[in-house]
Order: structure tokens, then C-alpha cells, then sequence
């Protein structure tokens, strides 16, 4: 007996969920506003970048460091430079690229830590 | 002979022929600086060559390391960072003085990669031994295992970095060899510094490079490494010791 | 042969829970002073970049150290087969597993980058003795813990002897690498020494057995369990032998320093010039850590009283942390020797002895770890049979010793 009542309870919640679900139209989960200062030039597309620019920079990093491979598409000055806010010059803070997703995600960042988030303003002929 | 096999035969040739022609065109490439898209490789070998009868009383290479590398410091020499360092040498018995810098000496046998227990202080390919701070946990043996004290912990917050060198707090670093300059064709930052302001003191070159100056300076007169006892054979040498 | 019975302590007096509380009390400070370390940078320690191993690793590398040589009094039982020790073998096998705790606890929470700790222990640098010790202290835990299980698991007791085995060789192991990770800094003259490996190694067994000794005496008199003349005395025994060892090495150690001309500035700096770290040679690890102990062990008006033992074990233990911290922080205030016959100086503190001095969040975390490996088996003890119900001398095996 106790049994089929928890059944019914969770069922009947199950079903509210779903109910309330089909209200909002789609979106069920609010989202991040990124704003991206200079759209459609990345290194790679975007569902990719969102999935995998964390491997992406883990396995870059090691490239750049031990063996002192340097390719400009994939520098994370090259990211930053592209990616700063064009009204703080930063990545991070508000309106920052990289920290408006990471404090949604709530992952936390380390990179910069150490590797300056701005933008840098030189005009780079050899990186 | 058929046509297959003389084509086969033509092709054998061409590849032998550029199999041996291709290290010397290497070779010639590295004459000039490394391309952003190579490796480092063993076929280099940065040196520094120091003459400490030309170094003056000055501090020129410490401040131009401070600003290209950004560590400038907090006021507490105790626990501040320091990359290189002007050492001054007071003989026991004669009273004779000189003032040389220090920094590390990028041994081809580092003890500090040697000890480091994640392999995070690590000698790239071509010499330049380095920390990569992504790996490195801060257990500071490597300050310990070092002969030169060259290495240093970075014990308080760090805010704005230079974007070509990346120092954050809790890990170590050292002397770079202005990584980031070199890998681009240029000179560290205190060799620079030391041929326009100070003694023209510092050589800095491939020493596998039987045509660069540091080489041609080596072969000319003596030089020595500091602790040569340890047998590490140094980058780093100094003549006038 | 007298069977042993095994049986948790009561756990419930007032004395009991004062000193989980006390215990507890001195891991939050040390969990404080971590956080606090941490969150502004070692800067506020005192430590430098001249010294960068400070108090913390004192503490640290004595209680390794020790978490090493407490495993002794079971491995006399499982390995050498004297079945007067067998009792105490369990209490030993968590002591070591408890001390062990307490030091790598230190160590892990003074890392500049301790949120990279699974970093650590996935990256290896196989010619580093450090990452060997991780893997050895790691394993040490994983040995001890089946090595106690052969001895509470009644149908794995005929596997105990193999077990202890194990952790003994694998402790000897441990040991030699604990010591050899100052012995092979080619950098340092007072490191850079074969000896300090075995060395290491006759350090643990001393302080290990005086720290087990306190333990022991302190359990028992706590819950009112016997404790006969003919355990103390052995134990008694084994000490000063371990102590006067220990002296032997320290003697050769600075006697063959003496004969190297290069390294006679050494000697002087720890025999004679050297100011704290002098006199912490000199009072703290010969007087209090060798002479004091020996005297209270082996002369006749001393040997049949308890409180001479329990003095010694303590004195012991004093004397053993400030041999640690004459050896690490010495070692490290000693000035590195890149120019022989050259006066040197520099703003890097080149040529001259460092200056040291433990801050306050640095003992903290030291006596946090302390704390730590004693609350721990404070706690176990409640939990598991660890301490038989009685080793008065009717009830061991006072012939088989």
C-alpha cells in the first residue's frame, strides 16, 4: 500500500515537472549572455570550441611549453586578444568572454592565474 | 629495362637524394631564427657567455630581466622573486673584487630536473631548462636541489603579468633565457640590455653553431663554469673568474 | 603459549573526550593556519627563498620518519618471530598508519599548488626520489593496512609473518628514500652524503620505539590496562640501543666531515658557529635527545622506574625534532659554496647564513599534524581491538623474547 502511494506521488510530480516544462517553450534552463566582441573568427566552430576548448588548451599548453611549438592560431594571447571585451579589455570580470560562461558553468578558471586576461594593443607581425 | 621499373628506379633516386640533402637544408633553416610551427630541437643549443673583466658596477641586465619578465617585487628581498642577481666576489687572501650576474645556468645535467617529483622543471630540446607551471606543484625541492640558488618561489599574488610571460603565485620560476624572445629570433633581455647600457659584457648564442660569436669567443681564450666540480656543463659561461 | 586478548578501549571517560577535544582543537588551528598560508601566499611564513623547507617539513619528515620506525616492535614479532612483542604488534601497525597521516597531511597542505595534488599522483618523474616517496608512502598505507588485517582476520593469522615481512622490507625502502632525498642533493655539502640514507633509517627505529613507548604507557595507564616489568624492560632495552646507534651515526657523520678539508667549514658550522643551530646540536640532540635518555635507561637507580622510561621516550622525542630541524633547516641556512676562497654577497642573500625564524602558522600546521596522527589513533583504538587486555607478566611470554 505504502508502496503504490510513493508511486503515485512521484509520478504526479514527474508529471507536473514535465507540465511546467512545456509552459516555457523550450528553454528550460536559463543561459549565459556571452558577448562576443569579433563573432565568426574563430580557429574553430563554435559547437566545437564550446565542447572541447578545454582539451584543446590542455593539449596546446604542453605543445607550446616542452617543445616550444608556437602556432599563432592556437596562442592564448591570440584567444584573448579576440575575445576581450572591447569596454574592459579583459576577459574576465563583467562582460568578460571567458568568465560570463565560467560563472554560469560554475567551473573555475585557473588560466588566469598567471596568463594575463587583456587584450594587448601591439600589433603583433611575429607573435 | 620496362618502363615500370625505370620509373621506380627514377623515384628511388629522387627520395635518396632528398633524404640526404634534407638535414643540411635544416640546417640552413635554423641558421636563421625558428618558425613559430617548429619544435625546439637538439640541433641547438642556447649558451651565454659572460666576461666579467667587462662587467661594470651596474645593474642594467637585473633591471631589464625585471621589466621584460615583469617580476618586480614587493619590497621584501627576503621573499621576492629574483631571476638574476649581480653577485659581488671578495677574495679571501688577495682583497681582489668583481661583481658578476647570476642566474641559472641551464645545465645540460640539472639536479633541479633531476628531484622535481612531477617532471614540471624539465630541460627543453634545445637547452633552455625551464619550469612549465601548469604541472608544478610548489613542493620547492627543486630550490633546494639547485647549486646556483637560481630558482625562486613565488610567495605572494601576482597582478598584471606581461602577456608573453605567464607568473602566477604557488609554483616556481627562474631565468628563462627570454624564452619568449628567443623563439622568436631575438636576444634575453639582459644581453640586450648589457650591450647598450652597460659593460657589453654577455654573449648570447647557439652553441652548436660553429659560426655564432658565443662559439668563436669560447675557442679564443679560457672560460669556466661556476662548480665545475659537479659536472652539469653549464649553458652559462664565464670568462675572468 | 599465553593467548592474547584483544579488546577496544571504553572511550566514554571525561578524560577521553578532553582529549579528542584538545586534540580536535589543534587540528582546527592547524587547518586555519593552512587555509590562512594558502590564501595569502607563503610570504606570510618564515619561510624564504633561501629557506623555502621550514618548521612544517620539521614536523613533517620527523613524523614520517617515525611513522617508519613505530612498525619495528611488530615486525620483531611477525618477522624475528619473539613472541613477547606479538601483543603489541597491532597498536604498532596503526601508529604507523596514524603518524604517517599526520605527516603527509603537513606536507600536502604547505604545497604552493595543494589543489594539484591529483597532478602529483598522476605526473611522475621516475628519477626523482620524491616521486618514488609518494609512491612508497601511498603504498605504505596499502601494506600496513592488509598487514593488520593478517592479524585481526583470525584465519589470516598464518599469513602475518609474510605480511609483516612485507612492510618491513617495504619500509626499509621507504625509509632509505625519506633519507635520500636530502642525501642526494649534490648542491649542498651538509646533504649530499651516502650516510644519510641509513642514518634515516636508525633515526626511525629511535623514534618510532620512543614514541610508541609514550603511547603504550600512556593507553594503558588511561584505561587501567597492566602493564608488567617485562615488556618495559625489553622496551627499555631496545631504546637506549636505538639511541646510543643513533649517536653513532651523528659521530661518523661530522668525523668524516672533519677529515675533508673542503667540508671543515661545515663541521664548524654545526659543532661550533653556527648560533640556534649550534646550540639545538649541542642541548637539543645530544644532551636532551642522547646523553639524557641513556642515562635514564641504563643506570641502575633509574631502570625500575617508570616515570625514568616515560622521561627517556620524551626526552627522545625532543631531541629527535631538533635533530630534524638542525639537519633541514641547517642544511638550508648554510650558504651555498659557488665561489670557494671568495667572500660572496649579493641581494639574493649569497655567502652568508640564512635567517629563520618558525612562524606562528607554520607550527600551527606542524602541531596540527601532530595532532592529527594522535587523534586518529586515539579514535581507532575505540573503534577496532588494538590493545590487548592486559600485558602484565603473567600474561606475555616472557620466554620467548
Amino acid at each position: 500500500m505504502k508502496c503504490i502511494a510513493i508511486g503515485l506521488v512521484v509520478a504526479a510530480l514527474a508529471a507536473a515537472g514535465l507540465a511546467f516544462a512545456a509552459d516555457e517553450g523550450g528553454a528550460r534552463v536559463a543561459v549565459p549572455r556571452i558577448e562576443i566582441a569579433r563573432p565568426g573568427k574563430c580557429v574553430a566552430p563554435t559547437p566545437v570550441m564550446r565542447r572541447d576548448h578545454m582539451k584543446m588548451l590542455l593539449h596546446q599548453r604542453d605543445l607550446t611549453v616542452h617543445e616550444g611549438l608556437r602556432d599563432p592560431r592556437f596562442s592564448l594571447k591570440g584567444c584573448v586578444n579576440c575575445h576581450a571585451s572591447e569596454a574592459t579589455g579583459s576577459v574576465l570580470g563583467k562582460g568578460g568572454f571567458c568568465s560570463s560562461c565560467h560563472a554560469y558553468a560554475s567551473v573555475k578558471i585557473d588560466c588566469f592565474e598567471c596568463h594575463s586576461p587583456m587584450r594587448q594593443e601591439r600589433v603583433a607581425t611575429r607573435p | 629495362m620496362s618502363t615500370d621499373r625505370r620509373r621506380f628506379l627514377g623515384w628511388g633516386v629522387a627520395v635518396a637524394a632528398g633524404a640526404a640533402l634534407a638535414p643540411g637544408l635544416r640546417l640552413i633553416e635554423l641558421a636563421q631564427a625558428r618558425s613559430p610551427e617548429e619544435a625546439a630541437s637538439a640541433l641547438q643549443r642556447w649558451g651565454l657567455l659572460v666576461d666579467i673583466t667587462k662587467c661594470a658596477d651596474c645593474e642594467a641586465c637585473v633591471t631589464a630581466c625585471r621589466e621584460e619578465n615583469g617580476w618586480t617585487g614587493h619590497g621584501r628581498p627576503a621573499t621576492d622573486p629574483q631571476w638574476i642577481r649581480k653577485v659581488s666576489l671578495r677574495d679571501k687572501r688577495t682583497g681582489f673584487a668583481q661583481t658578476l650576474p647570476m642566474m641559472c645556468q641551464h645545465c645540460e645535467h640539472p639536479p633541479c630536473v633531476d628531484v622535481c617529483p612531477t617532471g614540471a622543471s624539465f630541460r627543453r630540446a634545445d637547452g633552455i631548462v625551464l619550469v612549465d607551471k601548469h604541472i608544478c606543484i610548489g613542493c620547492r625541492y627543486c630550490v633546494m636541489a639547485c647549486p646556483y640558488g637560481a630558482r625562486s618561489f613565488v610567495s605572494e599574488e601576482v597582478t598584471g603579468q606581461k602577456a608573453d610571460v605567464p607568473r602566477g603565485i604557488g609554483v616556481v620560476e627562474a631565468c628563462t633565457f627570454c624564452v619568449q624572445r628567443v623563439d622568436r629570433g631575438d636576444i634575453p633581455a639582459c644581453v640586450e640590455a648589457c650591450n647598450r647600457d652597460g659593460g657589453k659584457a654577455m654573449v648570447f648564442g647557439d652553441l652548436e653553431d660553429a659560426s655564432s660569436e658565443i662559439r668563436r669567443r669560447l675557442a679564443a681564450g679560457p672560460s669556466t663554469q661556476v662548480r665545475p666540480d659537479l659536472a652539469l656543463n653549464t649553458g652559462v659561461r664565464y670568462q675572468g673568474l | 603459549m599465553a593467548v592474547v586478548h584483544y579488546r577496544e578501549i571504553e572511550g566514554r571517560s571525561r578524560g577521553y573526550l578532553a582529549l579528542l577535544g584538545a586534540l580536535g582543537a589543534f587540528i582546527l588551528a592547524g587547518l586555519a593556519a593552512a587555509w590562512y598560508m594558502e590564501h595569502n601566499g607563503h610570504y606570510v611564513t618564515g619561510m624564504t627563498n633561501r629557506i623555502v623547507w621550514g618548521a612544517p617539513h620539521v614536523f613533517a619528515v620527523f613524523l614520517i620518519v617515525s611513522a617508519s620506525g613505530v612498525l619495528n616492535v611488530a615486525s620483531v614479532a611477525s618477522v624475528f618471530g619473539r613472541s613477547l612483542y606479538k601483543p603489541l604488534a597491532r597498536l604498532s601497525g596503526l601508529l604507523a598508519v596514524a603518524l604517517l597521516a599526520g605527516g603527509l597531511a603537513v606536507l600536502v597542505l604547505d604545497l604552493g599548488r595543494a589543489d594539484r595534488l591529483i597532478v602529483a599522483m598522476t605526473h611522475y618523474n621516475f628519477k626523482s626520489i620524491f616521486a618514488w616517496n609518494i609512491f612508497l608512502y601511498t603504498g605504505f598505507f596499502a601494506v600496513v593496512a592488509v598487514y593488520l588485517w593478517t592479524m585481526f582476520e583470525r584465519r589470516m593469522n598464518e599469513y602475518s609473518a609474510r605480511a609483516g615481512l612485507a612492510a618491513f622490507l617495504w619500509r626499509l625502502i621507504l625509509t632509505t628514500g625519506t633519507g635520500s632525498i636530502f642525501g642526494f642533493l649534490v648542491a649542498r655539502e651538509p646533504y649530499d652524503s651516502a650516510l644519510l640514507a641509513p642514518m634515516f633509517i636508525v633515526m626511525s627505529f629511535s623514534f618510532g620505539l620512543a614514541i610508541f613507548v609514550l603511547v603504550l604507557m600512556a593507553a594503558c595507564r588511561g584505561t587501567g590496562r597492566a602493564l608488567g616489568e617485562v615488556v618495559l624492560l625489553r622496551l627499555r632495552n631496545l631504546l637506549a640501543v636505538f639511541v646510543a646507534a643513533v649517536m653513532y651515526f651523528v659521530a661518523v657523520y661530522h668525523l668524516t666531515n672533519f677529515y675533508i678539508a673542503r667540508q671543515h667549514d661545515v663541521v664548524r658550522f654545526f659543532l661550533v658557529d653556527g648560533g640556534v643551530y649550534t646550540a639545538l646540536f649541542w642541548l637539543g640532540q645530544v644532551l636532551v635527545g642522547g646523553a639524557i635518555p641513556l642515562v635514564l635507561l641504563l643506570a641502575p637507580a633509574a631502570r625500575r622506574s617508570r616515570g625514568a622510561l616515560a622521561l627517556a621516550a620524551a626526552c627522545v622525542v625532543a631531541g629527535g625534532l631538533a635533530q630534524v630541524y638542525v639537519l633541514i633547516i641547517g642544511g638550508e641556512a648554510y650558504p651555498l659554496m659557488m665561489f670557494p676562497d671568495k667572500i660572496v654577497s649579493s641581494t639574493f642573500f649569497d655567502g652568508v647564513v640564512a635567517s629563520y625564524a618558525p612562524s606562528l602558522p607554520e607550527i600551527a600546521l606542524g602541531a596540527g599534524g601532530v595532532a592529527l596522527a594522535l587523534a586518529l589513533t586515539a579514535v581507532a583504538l575505540k573503534v577496532l581491538p588494538f590493545l590487548p587486555r592486559s600485558l602484565a607478566d603473567g600474561d606475555v611470554d616472557a620466554g620467548a623474547a
